[in-house]
């Protein structure tokens, strides 16, 4: 190496998902290896860690971190009484399998009773735990979520999850990067969700493979945390294992005072770090997208991955009308299974089930909006409509503020804090045929419940639909 | 990599007649779905792989779907529709697709997460350009019992012509697939630069209640 030149000691610009990366090397990759990445958070829950404590007892690896090691129950746990024992077998003891495994690698645990029990994703922000400038994983794809803080995050399988309890680190190699940006402002009844809807509208479910989304623009400035949370959350569902936003002022508000946020002098360092965390003005992205939010209107699924979406006034598209041969055949798969001609109009259609809840959409912020609009109002009859809180906290400050009383009065269930219909393993789920307006991630076949059809949208348009039994257009009832 | 441990049995090729999948963004849902997740284990998850499709309301085979006609049972290569693995981060999908004998998937693009899962158990993600793929998809349609091989080692397709097909792969999970060595390993090999590193960067949240 020469010595450095003086007039050229300007660092190179790099993207803030440049910046957390260098920070975090901890080997960096030769010989055909893949750096060596540092892990600040690992985030467990019961579903995708089993195998992965089994793979440390066959080599008597203990956790290397607990106290960077944090579990909760979430997917397979029941969303009622909470006194009662879980009926499902099966599901009682992946849950009791966690509980010994956190006791025997001293793992903390949120279990179901803890006051801090929640959707992993949900609770990681709530207690201070995700913080900006970190990297953060967890057997769960929704990971990116924590994105929101300006943290890199993202799901890994259980081999990975194995190779974090015993080492803190993963071989991982670095990502391309991915801008999205979106300015202007959203109009009254058009949400995060609508953004982040539209965006893998337009992308497709695969669009963003191999690269990391980072979020930038006026409108994604103006979103409260729990809005940014909504999009990152969704970044998996464009192929991008994570996505972020530069972390501000509003992230620092809400990350202060929180039980595992720094405090004092730290607090002070801290914030002082994050604010370097930024996108360097010239740096570049591998790829970019943008668009304004004042071209948005409220969106909805109408297929069966959540890239199938367009907005909510719009017409089933006609498979005829796709050039390609194997993108047509997808078309005509999925409309096939939703049972819907093309052509017609998707607002209007009948709907048995709404779903409000899961770690995109079941944030405090959520439900205000939701219990605002469901006001005065009730739910249709024939409809099923659930509200599932993401959390014991966001379950205790939403009776407080007289939210679960307003959705029990319209005719809703207000339930325990869980995963829920999201993922349908616990017992909450579609029947076959059934159709669900939900405010979760995915519209899979059978995502909800074998033989269930899912549509995606924003809680405003989960309970215009809820009152009117049908698709509506939430800009109605504003 | 002495300290690499012995996670499998090595593995360098794989020949036989193929499983097609012509359906694009297969998500990991539709090969195995969420309420087969409550199991502990990784073994077992054959029987569910693609159950949804697999299975008609009543529980018995659906005579449609692919798995289920006769000559697929022991192929060991599924040639599947674009995007294959997409959405969560199940590793039930890579386990229950060897479950069932699968060695290696063929695809067009994969996603990343599902790619990583499968390439840490020695299932062979391989990613062909889309011209290649229809022309796998027209060659299995004409030939239903065309056996490819796919050599890891040679990092090459060979079809029945004798023609050959180069792909790549992440060369550090090549070389531990052949081996049979895993990933563990080699990361418990660096004990030392882990510490050293964590002594430069303390934590910077504690999840142990204050």
């Amino acid at each position: 190496m020469s010595a450095p030149d003086p007039n050229s000691a300007r660092p190179r610009p790099r993207t803030i998902v440049e910046k957390i990366w260098d920070e975090h090397v901890v080997v960096p990759g030769t010989d055909g290896a893949p750096d060596v990445l540092g892990i600040d958070l690992h985030l467990v829950h019961e579903v995708t860690s089993p195998q992965a404590f089994d793979g440390l007892r066959e080599r008597g690896l203990r956790v290397r971190r607990p106290g960077q090691t944090v579990a909760t129950v979430d997917h397979s746990i029941p969303t009622t009484d909470r006194s009662l024992p879980i009926v499902d077998e099966i599901a009682a003891r992946q849950v009791s399998r966690l509980e010994e495994n956190c006791r025997e690698f001293g793992i903390p645990l949120h279990g179901i009773g803890s006051p801090h029990q929640g959707i992993v994703h949900v609770i990681g922000p709530e207690l201070g735990l995700t913080q900006p400038g970190m990297t953060i994983v967890c057997g769960d794809s929704h990971t990116a979520t924590h994105g929101a803080f300006g943290a890199l995050a993202f799901g890994i399988g259980t081999t990975e999850v194995e190779h974090v309890l015993a080492t803190q680190t993963l071989l991982q190699r670095p990502p391309k990067t991915f801008e999205v940006r979106v300015d202007g402002t959203l109009h009254p009844g058009v949400t995060a969700k609508d953004i982040i809807l539209s965006l893998l509208s337009r992308i497709g479910v695969g669009g963003g493979t191999g690269h990391v989304f980072e979020y930038r623009g006026s409108a994604i400035r103006s979103l409260g945390m729990e809005g940014r949370m909504t999009i990152c959350n969704m970044s998996i569902e464009g192929g991008a294992r994570a996505g972020l936003i530069a972390p501000d002022d509003t992230t620092f508000e809400y990350v202060a005072g929180r039980p595992h946020a720094p405090q004092g002098a730290a607090w002070d360092a801290a914030v002082e770090g994050w604010r370097r965390l930024p996108t360097d003005e010239d740096a570049t992205f591998d790829r970019s997208i943008s668009f304004d939010a004042g071209d948005l209107t409220p969106m909805v699924t109408w297929g069966t991955n959540p890239g199938m979406g367009f907005p909510i006034t719009s017409r089933v598209p006609d498979p005829s009308s796709v050039a390609d041969a194997s993108q047509r055949d997808s078309l005509r798969a999925a409309l096939e299974y939703m049972a819907l001609n093309p052509g017609e109009p998707i607002l209007g259609r009948p709907i048995d089930v709404v779903f409000v809840g899961s770690c995109t959409n079941s944030r405090i912020s959520d439900l205000r909006e939701a219990a605002r609009m469901l006001r005065g109002r009730r739910v249709a009859d024939g409809v099923r409509m659930m509200v599932v809180p993401g959390s014991s906290e966001v379950k205790r400050q939403a009776e407080a503020e007289g939210l679960a009383e307003a959705f029990r009065a319209a005719g809703a269930e207000w339930r325990e804090a869980g995963c829920s219909m999201c993922i349908a393993m616990n017992g909450d789920q579609l029947e076959p045929g059934q159709y669900s307006v939900s405010t979760s991630n995915r519209n899979f076949e059978g995502r909800q419940g074998k033989g269930g059809r899912t549509f995606l949208a924003s809680p405003l348009t989960a309970v215009a639909s809820a009152v009117t039994g049908r698709l509506a257009d939430p800009r109605a009832l504003l | 990599m002495s300290t690499a441990t012995q996670a499998r049995e090595p593995f360098s090729s794989v020949t036989s007649a193929v499983v097609p999948l012509p359906r694009n963004d297969v998500d990991t849902d539709q090969i195995i779905p969420a309420r087969f997740l409550k199991t502990v284990n990784r073994a077992g998850l054959g029987d569910q792989l693609f159950n949804d499709w697999r299975y008609l309301a009543d529980g018995t085979p659906n005579p449609e779907f692919v798995l289920n006609q006769p000559p697929m049972a022991g192929r060991a290569i599924l040639l599947a529709g674009d995007n294959f693995g997409c959405g969560s981060s199940r590793e039930h999908a890579p386990w229950a697709l060897m479950a069932w004998g699968i060695r290696a998937v063929i695809s067009s693009s994969f996603a990343d997460i599902f790619r990583n899962n499968a390439l840490k158990n020695g299932l062979l993600p391989i990613v062909v350009a889309p011209d290649v793929l229809s022309r796998l998809f027209a060659l299995v349609q004409a030939a239903p019992d065309a056996e490819l091989t796919v050599d890891l080692e040679a990092q090459e397709l060979r079809l029945p012509d004798g023609s050959t097909i180069g792909f790549e792969v992440d060369a550090f999970a090549r070389r531990m697939i052949l081996d049979g060595t895993d990933e563990l390993g080699y990361l418990l090999s660096l004990e030392d630069r882990i510490a050293a590193y964590e002594a430069e960067h303390p934590p910077r949240v504690s999840t142990i209640p204050a």
